[in-house]
């Protein structure tokens, strides 16, 4: 029984948190958010460079071939400074084509996404149609010589920065299409978080370049390793909003005292690290369960993102409240946090549909199911 | 980062898991706390002759000198077979430790081994009442006379004061010295005349709690526990005692009324189906187990950083709130999902689950008072977790 970092853990995070704080300070963080393609380029490369973008991808695939707690670190420390990167969708991409690709899709495809030479990004969500987790209603139509697809996904994140498409079709596969393609058209769609790009990408007669063998369920395990690094970025998020919010009820004075004597402000600060370490806990728990205990998986991941869609956006919102006028302006950069915060929570399943998957399973006296 | 328990560590859950249910004496008796104690007296002799009472003290005081993984497998295994308390719980896990901390050599041969049988009941004289939450301010006076000192005052909230022995007494030795300075930490002999003791009737009936009255009472000065004028860091530490001990017991606990709740969601018609069905009730449900869960792995990480650094830190305070906070929401929705029948109590016909969780929910809201109240927590983990500045 330990539940710490290695020491190895703790040199990825304390690389990752100088290198990010250094990068992504707010000014930078407003220049790309206020940016045509919201992309950062310079920042991808040097990320590469660190070998992020293979961190929990294969070693044999050009990856670091790290696990899930490491992976965990590192988005948490993406979180603390709210970076503005495709490095989320990039790495369940590679996890994806990790899982369900053919050793030919791999070295095609993978193995220059882990090197950071190619981005991708999963399209999953068909537009106007209800959102249900791992159903999609886009067609694999075959005309004969192959797929042909035809419809529109959205909510597709970094679209504009991306080399091609994982399009989900409702035969369970993934289809990669490259963004350049005749019949491709991408439209961008005005997110509440200025800090991660959604867009629509419309698909007319499109064939893809590969179908990968893997469907269905083959997935899940990518599914559920998303939910916790976006469940540790959403941590991060809470983590950083709760510093500011301290160091700022220790400076700020009014009635003659640091507002954080005052007990309304300081019971609300530690109602944020309580939210924010049961986070943390939660998610840590479930990326251990990723690598070393994977059929309690389902069951951690649920209850990470569970627990994590509401801290990420509930902290940062707590701070506001806790900075009053001066939280409220944009000139401040908690509103970037409430609004990462508020995107992640809807993002891969909300809090309510992960508990729902708790529910079942506590309901139905299991410690650790798989998830149907 | 590992979560599961090593090899010995499992042969000692498993050693641990197979003694209790060798031995388990069955359910406490439904009847008065006369016969409970009885009860949980011959329970402790039997754990105490099988090595199991003060298993975190060390071997040569009578202890197993278990690891903190393995006070905790034990906590939480004897919670999860619901295990009877032992009588002795404030001896064992409170004024134990104090001695073998503080006390001296004399001090240590007197009054350990019969903690451990549960021949002599502790019990905790700190709250007075007009000393809660802020204890340093206590009233209750010793008076040297001789070598012996004279206590006049009193306590509250003095949990079996009863069937104690001795109390655990923090009394004012120098009123003219600062607050925290001028306390004396006393090992006090229950059974004299100018001690009385007078049940408090809590808001479930019972009568856990006294009210303890010192009318000159006498304890002497080879009692003194720590030297006199340092009771405020002596009794500090019985309530670090006090709060490391509570967390991975807590957790089983907390796990057994989840899945208690369960079973009463899946028993209770609602609609068409159960009140398992029920989308919201589904979502309480689920949200109470995400709690339990964040509440254990908290615990585990807050282990392996006093594993690691020796003393238990005041992040502690974070497992007792959020213990306070699941218990009373989990009796909260258990009243809820019984509805109407919910006012229907023990020894009512028609109580469900026979009045239990009734019971359970007015005893929770003690939770966040009893052993810290939360919101002093709150200023705790304010304070010396976040370092923000104080009020006072």
């Amino acid at each position: 029984m330990y539940f710490d970092l290695t020491d190895e853990q703790q040199a990825i995070k304390s690389t990752a948190h100088d290198f990010l704080n250094a990068r992504f300070k707010s000014e930078r963080i407003r220049e790309i958010a206020a940016s045509e393609s919201g992309f950062d380029e310079s920042g991808w490369k040097e990320m590469a460079e660190l070998g992020w973008a293979g961190l929990a991808l294969p070693e044999e695939w050009g990856g670091q071939g790290l696990g899930t707690v490491d992976l965990a670190v590192l988005f948490e420390e993406m979180g603390y400074v709210c970076a503005p990167s495709p490095l989320l969708s990039n790495t369940v991409v590679g996890l994806a084509l990790a899982a369900g690709g053919s050793d030919e899709q791999k070295e095609r495809w993978l193995r220059p996404l882990a090197e950071g030479e190619l981005r991708g990004t999963p399209a999953l969500i068909d537009a106007g149609h209800p959102v249900e987790i791992g159903r999609f209603a886009m067609a694999a139509e075959s005309d004969g010589e192959g797929f042909v697809l035809n419809g529109e996904k959205t909510l597709v994140m970094d679209a504009a920065s991306a080399d091609f498409f994982l399009v989900a079709t409702s035969d369970g596969h993934r289809h990669i299409v490259e963004s350049g393609a005749g019949g491709v058209s991408v439209s961008p769609e005005e997110s509440i978080d200025p800090t991660r790009r959604l867009s629509s990408v419309r698909f007319e007669g499109v064939r893809p370049e590969a179908t990968l063998p893997g469907a269905g369920e083959d997935y899940i395990p990518v599914f559920l390793r998303a939910c916790v690094a976006l469940a540790a970025e959403s941590t991060g998020l809470a983590q950083r909003a709760l510093e500011m919010s301290v160091a700022y009820a220790k400076d700020r004075q009014q009635f003659g005292r640091p507002i954080g004597a005052y007990q309304a402000v300081s019971h609300r600060c530690a109602q944020m690290l309580l939210e924010t370490e049961n986070s943390r806990s939660a998610v840590y728990g479930a990326a251990w369960a990723a690598d070393a205990e994977p059929e309690s998986l389902p069951l951690a991941a649920a209850m990470a993102k569970a627990y994590a869609s509401d801290a990420g956006w509930r902290v940062p919102d707590a701070a506001i409240q806790v900075h009053g006028g001066i939280g409220f302006t944009w000139e401040h950069d908690l509103h970037f946090f409430l609004k990462r915060g508020r995107a992640n929570a809807a993002s891969l399943g909300d809090a309510k549909w992960h508990r729902e998957h708790v529910a079942d399973a506590v309901l139905a006296g299991e410690t650790a199911p798989a998830r149907s | 980062m590992d979560l599961t328990l090593s090899p010995s560590e499992e042969e000692f859950r498993d050693e641990v898991r197979t003694w209790l249910q060798e031995n388990h004496p069955g359910p406490e008796p439904e009847a008065g706390l006369d016969e409970v104690m009885a009860f949980r007296r011959d329970w402790q002799r039997r754990l105490h002759e099988a090595g199991w009472a003060g298993i975190s003290w060390p071997k040569e005081y009578g202890g197993r000198g278990a690891t903190m993984i393995e006070q905790a497998i034990f906590a939480a295994e004897a919670t999860r077979q619901e295990a009877p308390a032992p009588a002795n719980v404030l001896g064992l896990a409170m004024g134990g430790p104090v001695v073998i901390a503080h006390g001296s050599e004399e001090q240590k041969a007197r009054y350990l081994e019969p903690i451990l049988t549960g021949e002599e009941i502790w019990c905790q004289g700190f709250s007075e009442p007009e000393s809660g939450s802020d204890l340093a301010s206590l009233k209750t006076r010793a008076v040297r006379d001789g070598d012996e000192w004279v206590v006049t005052g009193q306590k509250v909230w003095t949990t079996f004061a009863q069937y104690a022995k001795w109390c655990m007494l923090v009394a004012r030795t120098d009123p003219d010295a600062p607050k925290h300075q001028g306390l004396t930490y006393f090992l006090m002999d229950m059974e004299q005349d100018a001690v009385q003791t007078r049940p408090l009737v809590q808001i479930t009936g019972e009568g856990e709690f006294n009210e303890v009255f010192f009318e000159e009472a006498r304890v002497p000065d080879a009692n003194v526990v720590g030297g006199v004028g340092n009771g405020w860091a002596v009794a500090i530490t019985t309530l670090m005692n006090e709060r490391a001990g509570l967390a991975f017991g807590a957790i089983s606990q907390i796990q057994n009324s989840l899945a208690r709740l369960s079973k009463l969601a899946k028993e209770t018609p609602a609609n068409s189906g159960t009140a398992a069905d029920d989308p919201y009730f589904r979502q309480r449900i689920a949200q109470l187990h995400i709690e339990v869960e964040t509440m254990r792995l908290n615990a585990y990480r807050g282990l392996t950083k006093t594993m690691q650094s020796g003393i238990p830190g005041p992040e502690g305070s974070l497992g007792k709130w959020q213990w306070a906070d699941i218990n009373q929401d989990l009796t909260e929705l258990a009243l809820e999902i019984e509805g109407a029948y919910s006012t229907l109590a023990r020894g009512s016909e028609h109580a469900v689950a026979g009045g239990a969780w009734q019971y359970s929910f007015l005893r929770s809201r003690a939770n966040s008072i009893e052993g810290g109240t939360t919101d002093i927590l709150k200023n705790i983990i304010a304070e010396r977790v976040l370092g923000l500045p104080r009020l006072r």
